[in-house]
């Protein structure tokens, strides 16, 4: 990932792998060679390596995971809210069991919007507490913050689905949740990727504004419309009773598509949202 | 023949703005490698600004900075990882302790997980290394941050009141790490004159973003510091 060029328009950096042939690189200290403007090194010079861009990512989903096991701000909260509309549709809707396209949008609309909660809270203790300033002030390829925010979310949403899943399968799916496994998790896994490029943009967009808790969900659901429709109708056929078909081979393409759209779209302009 | 040493700093009619508000205009100065720039002003003059820019966390305006030989913001990129930051703001995870903060910044700078045992001793809070940041005093907390600023060995350390929240004894421990005996480049925001001037080789004033005075401390009258603050 390292060597992949900055977006047109960045200022050009170096690839950090790069930066460690540079003479004013600052990466290996130790074997620089000694120049004039080297008299007044600092006390300790300490060989550094240059940081790769998966063991920075690495390093910045382990905070996010350890910050949110100590917390248990953003899983617990989206899980519950998905288990309390579930109850709310079973009441609402005063049925017992729902299938096909009805069961597939509660299915989607339900995680859609638990989703939006985690997506809000992705960034909130890096801008309150300095995250973000620490982050930018180390030698790294930016990038890995948006790739370890999305993985973070990702293992977020599939937590999130270990539970909400189910329990739609005990409140209001009619036919078993049993036979729709097999496909299920692979249309869910599809859905959760769009939803973490796009929220983990979003989140980072918003975060910095002050009306952040109204500008995330109105950003986000929008742009999430099309992976729920996708999603959806994806996995309608999954969740009718007696169902024979798999997943549409074309609604899978369009989720897939879409994800990769704004994956590399996030990518390229992520960059830009961290600068002043 | 050799080359003259490229200063530390290097700032031309330095200015920037936050919306319409000027809130550093026109800095102008050098700093040698190895030097103290001790940055007075009253509250709003524009020193955490000032420091925010070097920092590369805040594009300039208008005018050059070269930091570490560096121009800012084209090649902030060979500057990040050479600048330590203490600012007002600890930049760590309240959540969080105090070691797994600095491993995790530890992490991202590419330093040995040791370098971070050796600062928690030597900031005085070994002892308290495991509980979350946010159950220590607001003065343990400053201590870790200056573990934090000094992790990777910078060259250039920004202190933005480096001794806010801290007892004598802190401000003594810290002193190795950030205060004249480490021989670093150094840009130093004070409100304490009186303290921070014996180890300052320039001396910055600003008032409103301008800057209203630049010279060595021995040129400088009490008078000249006083009026910066009416």
């Amino acid at each position: 990932m390292s060597t992949v060029e900055p977006p047109a328009g960045a200022t050009t950096e170096p690839p950090i792998a790069a930066r460690a042939t540079l003479p004013d690189a600052p990466l290996t200290p130790s074997d620089a060679p000694a120049t004039p403007s080297d008299t007044a090194p600092p006390p300790r010079a300490r060989a550094r390596a240059a940081v790769g861009f998966w063991r920075t990512v690495a390093a910045i989903m382990r905070k996010e995971l350890l910050v949110e096991l100590r917390t248990l701000e953003s899983v617990p909260g989206m899980s519950l809210f998905a288990v309390t509309v579930f109850v709310v549709f079973h009441f609402a809707l005063n049925k017992n069991a729902v299938s096909g396209d009805e069961a597939a949008g509660i299915l989607w609309v339900t995680l859609l919007l638990a989703a939006v909660l985690g997506i809000n809270r992705l960034f909130v203790a890096d801008a309150e507490e300095g995250g973000f300033d620490g982050f930018l002030l180390a030698p790294v390829d930016r990038t890995a913050l948006l790739v370890a925010k999305a993985l973070a979310l990702l293992i977020y949403l599939i937590v999130l689905e270990l539970v909400a899943v189910p329990a739609f399968g005990l409140l209001l799916l009619e036919p078993s949740l049993g036979h729709a496994l097999p496909d299920l998790p692979g249309v869910l896994l599809l859905g959760d990727l769009g939803v973490a490029a796009i929220g983990t943009l979003v989140a980072a967009l918003a975060v910095r504004t002050r009306a952040r808790d109204l500008l995330g969900p109105l950003l986000a659901l929008p742009l999430l419309v099309p992976i729920v429709i996708g999603a959806a109708r994806a996995s309608a056929p999954l969740l009718t009773l007696g169902h024979t078909q798999g997943p549409p081979l074309r609604w899978l393409a369009t989720l897939a598509v879409y994800d990769l759209i704004f994956g590399l779209i996030a990518y390229a302009v992520f960059d830009f949202l961290l600068d002043d | 023949m050799s080359a003259a040493p490229t200063p530390a700093l290097q700032l031309e009619d330095l200015t920037r703005h936050y919306g319409e508000r000027t809130a550093l205009g026109d800095v102008s100065l050098t700093l040698a490698r190895g030097q103290t720039l001790v940055v007075l002003g009253p509250n709003g003059a524009g020193k955490t600004t000032l420091l925010r820019v070097l920092a590369t966390l805040l594009r300039p305006h208008a005018g050059s900075a070269q930091v570490l030989g560096n121009s800012l913001p084209d090649a902030a990129w060979a500057v990040r990882g050479r600048i330590g930051l203490l600012g007002h703001e600890p930049l760590l995870y309240r959540e969080l302790s105090a070691r797994e903060n600095l491993r995790y910044h530890a992490r991202l700078h590419g330093v040995a997980e040791e370098r971070v045992e050796e600062l928690l001793d030597a900031v005085g809070i070994a002892g308290r290394t495991r509980e979350p940041l946010r159950t220590l005093s607001r003065g343990m907390t400053q201590r870790v941050a200056v573990a934090r600023a000094v992790l990777h060995d910078p060259e250039l350390l920004l202190l933005d009141e480096p001794r806010a929240n801290l007892d004598p004894a802190g401000a003594a421990l810290l002193e190795p790490l950030i205060g004249a005996p480490c021989a670093r480049t150094r840009v130093l925001c004070s409100h304490d004159p009186a303290a921070d001037l014996a180890g300052a080789d320039l001396v910055l004033g600003l008032r409103a973003g301008r800057q209203v005075l630049l010279a060595p401390p021995s040129a400088l009258a009490d008078s000249e510091i006083g009026a910066l603050y009416r």
